[in-house]
């Protein structure tokens, strides 16, 4: 059910202030989601002052900054710094996107990060991704065959391979299961225990969509559900946000249309 | 290892920037609510025109009141844009429409069309 509110437990509370820019003149203000697992209290928004000379230009490369600098208590997950992995998917200035690959320069006023959406919060910024995990294992994201294996590799044609990694490199395999798209979805955000979200169902048209996999009829089977495919009213939140510019809304619509075709 | 249930749940509706494909689509199940709404009076405007005419008096008063006008006046609104927004709908249930730029211009354009399509009906109805 839908609740717009946050819980009790979760209402941010007003944090410290920490100026640690030294009146540079290049300064900017970062206020950060803080939360510790160790404590009683309520999620807070911290605000910490930095000297812009003194990072990098990315939102990632101030966080880094200031837990080296300022606060080595903050938690945040990141790994390859160039959008690539998918760890350091947060909420930066109001939509979701990769603090590595997002520009300091493109935000306005005070940077404002806070975790992916409606998430469980482990700590700070770390959402707990157990149930969007448990959901991928859901559609069998590995090949399924009947037919016997080949002396090599099953092969493609570059047509069918394009449906794959789209004609310009972004189609439904570019996916690093961010999840800033499925956490950007307010169906997914009232309905996500059943809802599939789109970056599952970008996954499952992944195979769908797959010459080489013979499993089609039965992953659509596994989606003909009220909840798991049709929860999406295609908002276009998820195309909106997604960092590499992928388009799972569009994936959607294509489980949809097959559903359809196959009556 | 924390308690699991002691874990907060990080804020959404209070953080995440309102845009053309989220405020579209709320606009759209809001205008069908007021549209459903409607249908009690265009019910009213059924019975009372097979009532009688004392019915229908009563039935008109309300309408040229100014809340009356109010009303109408907002379902005319939501009218078209539920109508505009629907056939965006159904351009993407074809497959189409799909590309951000593409889906944001459609919905500028939902949104020029409900109040053009507004302001002739009501100029039809007091001009000519």
């Amino acid at each position: 059910m839908a609740q717009f509110t946050l819980p009790k437990n979760s209402k941010v509370t007003k944090g410290k202030s920490v100026d640690a820019a030294n009146g540079a003149v290049r300064k900017r203000n970062f206020k950060v989601y803080r939360w510790n697992p160790d404590d009683e209290d309520n999620p807070r928004l911290d605000e910490y002052t930095i000297d812009l000379d003194k990072c990098g230009p990315m939102v990632l490369d101030a966080l880094i900054y200031i837990k080296d600098n300022v606060d080595a208590g903050l938690t945040f997950r990141r790994s390859c710094r160039e959008g690539i992995c998918g760890s350091c998917a947060m909420n930066i200035d109001g939509t979701n996107t990769l603090a590595c690959t997002k520009d300091i320069d493109d935000c306005k006023g005070d940077v404002k990060i806070t975790p992916l959406p409606h998430m469980p919060v482990v700590k700070d910024l770390v959402p707990d991704l157990t149930h969007v995990y448990a959901q991928y294992e859901t559609i069998e994201p590995w090949m399924k065959t009947d037919s016997p294996a080949p002396d090599r590799e099953r092969l493609q044609s570059s047509e069918d391979a394009n449906l794959l990694n789209g004609d310009d490199g972004n189609g439904p395999a570019g996916c690093i299961l961010c999840f800033c798209c499925s956490t950007s979805c307010p169906s997914y955000w009232w309905n996500g225990d059943r809802f599939m979200g789109p970056a599952i169902l970008l996954q499952a048209y992944r195979w769908i969509a797959d010459t080489r996999d013979e499993a089609t009829g039965e992953r659509l089977d596994n989606l003909e559900d009220p909840f798991r495919l049709y929860r999406c009213h295609t908002i276009m939140n998820c195309t909106n946000t997604c960092p590499k510019g992928l388009n799972p809304a569009k994936a959607i619509a294509e489980i949809k249309k097959l559903m359809v075709v196959r009556r | 290892m924390t308690d699991k249930a002691k874990r907060p749940l990080s804020p959404h509706l209070q953080v995440y920037k309102p845009q053309m494909t989220s405020v579209g689509s709320i606009l759209h199940r809001a205008t069908g609510y007021a549209l459903a709404v409607g249908l009690v009076l265009f019910t009213w405007w059924l019975v009372a025109a097979a009532t009688g005419p004392e019915a229908y008096d009563t039935f008109k008063t309300f309408c040229a009141s100014g809340i009356g006008l109010i009303m109408l006046f907002g379902w005319t609104l939501a009218f078209f844009y539920h109508l505009a927004n629907g056939l965006r709908h159904l351009i993407w249930d074809s497959g189409f429409l799909f590309k951000i730029e593409h889906a944001s211009a459609a919905g500028w354009f939902v949104l020029l069309f409900t109040v053009v399509m507004t302001y002739l009906s009501w100029a039809c109805l007091y001009g000519c």
